[in-house]
């Protein structure tokens, strides 16, 4: 076990490698002048272009560049935003914990309501039941994250006052304990309703498919004859079996998620990676649209990781292959 | 042998699935019989209804595109075909009746240790510790050596053969009196075949259970079975002790269906 996730970890580092390269690569070829996004709208004095690119060496020959930030990505230095004031790092260390904050609690709601629903509409006896959910979840899973997250914008947060329109809340609070968490809840409650709605109807739908699949295989004839009752077979024959391509697909889209949610946090102002990356693209901050989409490339390759575990964990026979 | 009463009576069995708009007969009106403690046989081509019949005998038949199943079927005396899901839960988990199919591999769960899925179908009154020793028990009964080791296993770590006995071992935890084979032995390797055949012989003799074969093959009913059922298109087309049906076969369609065997095998012999 321990060998097939040294392995893995091992293909892993090729793929990064590449990713930094062709990102810094991007960001070259796309016109636009650094020094005069940090500038502004005048017109740039010529000596003080010169300090500039002297300073953060922009005329060095492209592969100079490549090779230096490929030298400080693999130390940990993601280079410097000078929009920001501040290394590259210290941003994604603080902006990264509210993205994953947010993606967690959506999928923590998500995959638990898409496998009832799936399992619900897989092995319920009536079809209006199944026909209900389906639909729904085809509707749901249709309606875009951002859409979906202004509309309970203008019902829940204009209309009613429930909860807040946007941002994580207070930078510092005068609650605590209880309330504290309280607080936190009300700021995570649309934006985590919105993508758990997505997110969880697109899973219902893989886990209904899936459930349908496992109940028409042999064992679950094996486990009728038995005499195991309905909930029983579900429970020990059903749940695990038909988990496996759910853990494939909502592995990857968490993956995704922790790399930012780009309109979600730009619908509900929320301060995490997505938001960054607007925000460093619109810029030309450079450093930090490279190191935003390194961080996620990251994500992504960590959580393709993690699926290839979870699904060595629930079936034995990837374990003896290889 | 026939003294011994009436266990299985089935009694004008049809089964009409939907396929589409065609209404298909796959059993068409058909009386079947196993004594207590008999080995029967039913032989026919593939599509004949063995499968089906066998499957609507012990209703384990998919609940979809079920035209007409209709007939008087009593098992042991009880209706089965009215019976209450929780009655025929109670008697599938004791002395009642068992199946074996033909493709192991895709009848044992992928994901479950070898031990689970037999402890799973063993009646829920010991503890833990004996549930393992009944497991092992089974486990050895069936022919396999080192039961310990292989109710640690997963099915695909088995061999075709192995896991045919876990599959006999998981049906005879209900400790049953009646036990149907649908094609036990058609997905094994020729040597296979005849070991576990011998295998369910001695099952059947040693604990004087019934058993109701299901096979293609006319010399499995040859070596195993007091009587015999010929199928074709839903209908038992002829039923005979097995020594009267091979020495004097009634029907045209039996008489090829020997030839054919007989055909067969000598060739195999000859090779």
């Amino acid at each position: 076990m321990l060998r097939f996730i040294g392995r893995r970890a091992l293909y892993a580092i090729p793929l990064l490698l590449v990713i930094v390269v062709l990102m810094f690569s991007m960001l070259h070829l796309i016109p636009g002048d650094p020094v005069q996004a940090l500038v502004g709208d005048y017109p740039v004095p010529p000596a003080y272009r010169q300090a500039i690119e002297e300073k953060y060496r922009l005329n060095d020959p492209f592969l100079v560049q490549v090779g230096n930030y490929l030298a400080n990505v693999v130390q940990g230095d993601f280079g410097f935003s000078y929009q920001n004031q501040r290394t590259v790092l210290s941003l994604i260390l603080e902006r990264a914990p509210r993205t994953i904050l947010l993606a967690a609690v959506s999928f923590g709601l998500a995959i638990p309501l898409g496998m009832l629903i799936g399992i619900a509409c897989g092995t319920t006896r009536h079809p209006g039941v199944d026909k209900f959910w389906t639909t729904t979840a085809l509707i749901a899973y249709a309606i875009p994250t951002f859409w979906l997250g202004q509309l309970f914008v203008m019902f829940f947060a204009l209309k009613l006052g429930w909860f807040p329109t946007q941002g994580i809340g207070p930078m510092v609070s005068r609650t605590q304990g209880f309330a504290w968490v309280l607080e936190r809840i009300r700021y995570l409650a649309l934006p985590v309703m919105a993508f758990g709605i997505h997110e969880g109807m697109r899973i219902a739908r893989i886990m209904r498919a899936s459930v349908i699949d496992t109940l028409s295989q042999g064992y679950i004839v094996t486990a009728r004859a038995k005499g195991l009752g309905r909930g029983q077979i579900i429970r020990s024959h059903v749940l695990r079996n038909s988990s496996l391509p759910l853990v494939t697909i909502a592995g990857y889209a968490f993956g995704h998620a922790l790399g930012g949610a780009v309109l979600l946090e730009t619908v509900f102002t929320w301060p995490g990676l997505g938001l960054l990356l607007v925000d460093a693209i619109r810029l030309r901050d450079n450093m930090t649209v490279v190191g935003v989409v390194i961080f996620s490339a990251i994500a992504v390759v960590v959580m393709n990781l993690v699926v290839d575990l979870l699904y060595a964990m629930l079936d034995p026979r990837i374990r003896t292959m290889r | 042998m026939n003294a011994s009463p009436v266990l299985l009576d089935v009694r004008d069995l049809k089964v009409h699935l939907r396929v589409g708009p065609v209404l298909v007969k796959a059993i068409d009106g058909v009386d079947f019989q196993v004594r207590h403690g008999e080995c029967v046989g039913i032989v026919g081509e593939s599509g004949s209804g063995k499968s089906t019949m066998a499957r609507a005998v012990t209703r384990l038949m998919p609940n979809v595109a079920i035209g007409e199943l209709s007939g008087r079927l009593t098992f042991d005396g009880r209706d089965i075909l009215g019976m209450p899901d929780a009655e025929l839960r109670r008697l599938r988990r004791g002395r009642g009746f068992s199946m074996i199919f033909q493709d192991p591999l895709g009848y044992l769960n992928p994901t479950q240790r070898i031990g689970r899925q037999i402890g799973e179908a063993l009646a829920r009154d010991a503890g833990a510790g004996a549930d393992q020793a009944r497991i092992r028990t089974l486990l050895d009964e069936v022919g396999l050596p080192d039961p310990a080791n292989i109710a640690r296993r997963y099915p695909h770590e088995l061999s075709g053969g192995q896991r045919q006995r876990v599959m006999i071992a998981i049906a005879l935890a209900s400790d049953p009196q009646l036990l149907f084979a649908d094609e036990p032995t058609t997905a094994l390797d020729a040597t296979v075949q005849l070991q576990v055949l011998q295998t369910l012989y001695r099952l059947h003799r040693e604990r004087n259970m019934a058993m109701a074969i299901i096979t293609h093959d006319l010399g499995v009913v040859a070596e195993l079975c007091d009587r015999v059922y010929v199928m074709r298109a839903g209908k038992v087309v002829e039923s005979a002790e097995t020594v009267t049906l091979f020495e004097n076969p009634a029907h045209d369609y039996s008489r090829r269906l020997i030839e054919l065997s007989t055909r067969r095998h000598t060739r195999g012999a000859g090779a």
